[in-house]
């Protein structure tokens, strides 16, 4: 059964940057697997490395955060939902930032994660005060459509269908697309293509 | 007299099976292709849901992801891929889906594949574990990149919950000069609009250009509208479509083609349709591209420097930096003459037989530079088969390019092809981001396979218009 997701609530991790692509956020190598488990502690990792301990998910200050606060685009590149997966199993429950690829919003959303979005000024004013203190409650209400930190309350953007699906703990979508029922296969004995084009 | 319709709206509204309660589209998918990186936890879910796949006649599947392209012989050498093979073929084998695996003769790359079989066809909707379904527009078929949890959906249901994205048309009108191909127009628009420029968009390429290339050169430029951040891309149906599609496996025969042709046609868009955005670009501003930073839309023209920092815009500064920092370039220095250590030709991109006849027009004209490491990689068996028919092959090998199996190789190496340390790759594929090609710190210029092949040849990034 899914559940309905109203708001996450938890302390933040600042990761700055635009374009972040989902090869960074788990490297290609580790999609090399049948199951999603084990890939939290891959999250970033090449970008973990690099920075020698000085990436924000290896900064003590950040942990146990719950909510990954992030910069433009983020999610581009591959599909691969292994991406929120791994962020997921890290313990990310809510994604805010100044917009996401289409695909990673998606595959999100299929896991019941909420991606919110934030205008440029409020975002940086959000970055800088989780920065300082990273220990603050931060809030993400989808029911409000707000985000509530210590700076105080900041209008989020939320797609209205990802919104409506989070809240109504309709975002597993496969009960919800089975309710069609036989319209689907009615649907489809319309389609050219799919009956032969009236071939005999 | 009706208002004329965009190809999209009315495949869109052909696919609806009803509008969801939370405002998005059930839209039902006619092609449903699937691999084993993205497919296993499906079929996981599949089954724990108690759940058959709906339309297995739509279903079709290959690997190509982690397949080796030295030796494909079973079991395959990385135990990991093997136990992804292993579950792609019980999964196929138990749910009554068509498997193109080396033995058949039709493996390939799912991108190269799905066309050259002709499961792909126009006015279609077409969905795909992987952001590179977007090829499949070139057809003015309307495909998807999805994530797993989506594949569990179509598998399930044969159905997508999706939003409408609005309607760009790109208009690339006049023509291209010599030494320009499809991926160089493609690497152009991303320049200009940007990497998330297509976000909530379906792109629509048309104009003179674009009607002028072979069906072949419009996956190019669909595969890569990913890139520009549009899920979808497409091209309308028309000749050059209908010509590519006839004869294929699974193309219409006989009486049916007729009815097919008709219907394909009555779904392009019409003249005047409605767009939300047009962009309009001149073919002869479009020069031979090659990629200098860490995502698609950071590139030049092969006989340009890379950008200073005063032509950059504000907002770019940051990424722009990190570029250079990771590639270790200088602002405003030439691309061309930067030392190569790899070359690589193939993927979804540019592994398809046309991609491999530009490569070795170039390929013909010298040897392989000393140190430089190559991968020529068919797109698919089909593609390799006719390559040595040409004597492609023979080409190449004469050259002194490694000659390899087909698979997606080093676009994204997992598989045994990989970057080694801060190596720099001119690649034909679709991706420079950090790490891409199988090390964390190796560097991809991305180009066209002419470009690459010259490269190769230099030992250096050089404007393939000086060699044709």
């Amino acid at each position: 059964m899914t559940s309905i997701v109203e708001r996450v609530e938890g302390r933040a991790c600042v990761v700055r940057g635009n374009d972040i692509d989902t090869d960074r956020i788990i490297p290609a190598r580790f999609l090399r697997c049948v199951v999603f488990d084990g890939l939290g502690e891959h999250a970033f990792e090449d970008d973990r490395e690099q920075a020698k301990g000085d990436h924000p998910l290896d900064d003590e200050r950040f942990a146990g955060a719950s909510i990954l606060v992030v910069g433009e685009n983020f999610g581009c590149g591959s599909s691969r939902e292994h991406a929120p997966q791994s962020l997921h199993r890290f313990g990310f429950q809510a994604f805010v930032g100044a917009s996401f690829a289409e695909i990673f919003a998606g595959n999100c959303t299929a896991l019941g994660l909420p991606c919110v979005t934030l205008e440029p000024n409020d975002l940086e004013a959000l970055m800088e005060s989780v920065s300082l203190d990273p220990t603050q409650e931060v809030v993400v209400d989808l029911a409000g459509r707000s985000l509530t930190y210590k700076g105080g309350t900041l209008p989020a953007g939320v797609r209205d269908g990802t919104r409506k699906a989070l809240l109504e703990g309709t975002w597993n979508a496969t009960r919800v697309l089975l309710e069609a029922g036989d319209a689907i296969d009615t649907q489809a004995a319309t389609i050219p293509y799919v009956t032969g084009f009236g071939a005999a | 007299m009706p208002a004329p319709r965009s190809l999209f709206d009315k495949v869109w509204e052909t696919h609806s099976v009803r509008e969801l309660p939370d405002g998005q589209t059930q839209l039902f998918i006619g092609l449903h292709l699937v691999h084993e990186v993205t497919s296993p936890q499906a079929f996981a879910m599949l089954k724990e849901m108690k759940l058959g796949v709906r339309y297995p006649q739509r279903t079709f599947a290959t690997v190509d992801h982690i397949i080796p392209t030295d030796s494909q012989l079973r079991p395959l050498a990385d135990d990991l891929a093997e136990e992804m093979m292993v579950a792609l073929e019980r999964n196929c084998r138990e749910h009554d889906i068509p498997l193109f695996d080396s033995a058949s003769g039709r493996q390939g790359v799912v991108h190269v594949i799905g066309p050259e079989l002709g499961l792909t066809q126009p006015a279609m909707t077409v969905a795909c574990g992987d952001s590179h379904t977007s090829t499949h527009g070139a057809f003015g078929a309307i495909a998807f990149g999805i994530g797993t949890s989506q594949v569990r959906d179509v598998l399930a249901t044969q159905c997508l919950a999706m939003e409408k994205p609005k309607l760009r048309r790109i208009e690339v009108s006049g023509k291209l000069g010599a030494g320009v191909y499809a991926k160089d127009v493609i690497l152009h628009i991303i320049r200009q609009l940007g990497v998330k420029g297509g976000v909530g968009f379906a792109y629509e390429y048309a104009g003179t250009v674009i009607e002028a290339m072979t069906m072949e050169e419009r996956l190019t430029v669909c595969n890569m509208s990913i890139e520009g951040g549009a899920r979808v891309g497409y091209i309308n149906p028309d000749e050059v479509a209908f010509d590519y599609l006839r004869g294929r496996e699974y193309a219409p025969t006989g009486e049916t083609w007729g009815a097919a042709e008709q219907w394909w046609r009555s779904m392009a868009s019409e003249p005047g349709a409605p767009c939300d955005d047009l962009i309009s670009l001149a073919g002869e501003d479009i020069p031979p591209t090659v990629t200098w930073g860490i995502h698609p839309g950071q590139s030049a023209g092969a006989d340009e420097p890379i950008p200073n920092l005063s032509d950059v815009p504000d907002a770019d500064r940051t990424a722009f930096a990190e570029a250079l920092e990771f590639m270790g370039f200088r602002p405003g220095q030439p691309i061309a003459g930067t030392k190569i250590d790899v070359a690589f030709i193939g993927s979804c991109t540019n592994g398809r037989i046309s991609d491999l006849r530009e490569a070795a027009r170039v390929a013909k004209t010298g040897k392989v530079a000393d140190g430089v490491r190559t991968l020529i990689v068919p797109g698919s068996q089909a593609v390799a088969r006719e390559a040595e028919a040409e004597g492609l092959d023979q080409v190449f090998r004469a050259a002194g390019f490694d000659w390899r199996e087909p698979g997606c190789s080093m676009c994204l190496a997992m598989n045994p092809d990989k970057l080694q340390g801060r190596e720099v790759s001119a690649s034909s594929s679709n991706r420079n981001f950090k790490g891409r090609q199988g090390s964390p710190t190796g560097r991809t210029l991305l180009m066209s396979p002419a470009m690459v092949a010259a490269a190769a040849l230099k030992g250096e990034v050089v404007d393939v218009r000086e060699v044709l």
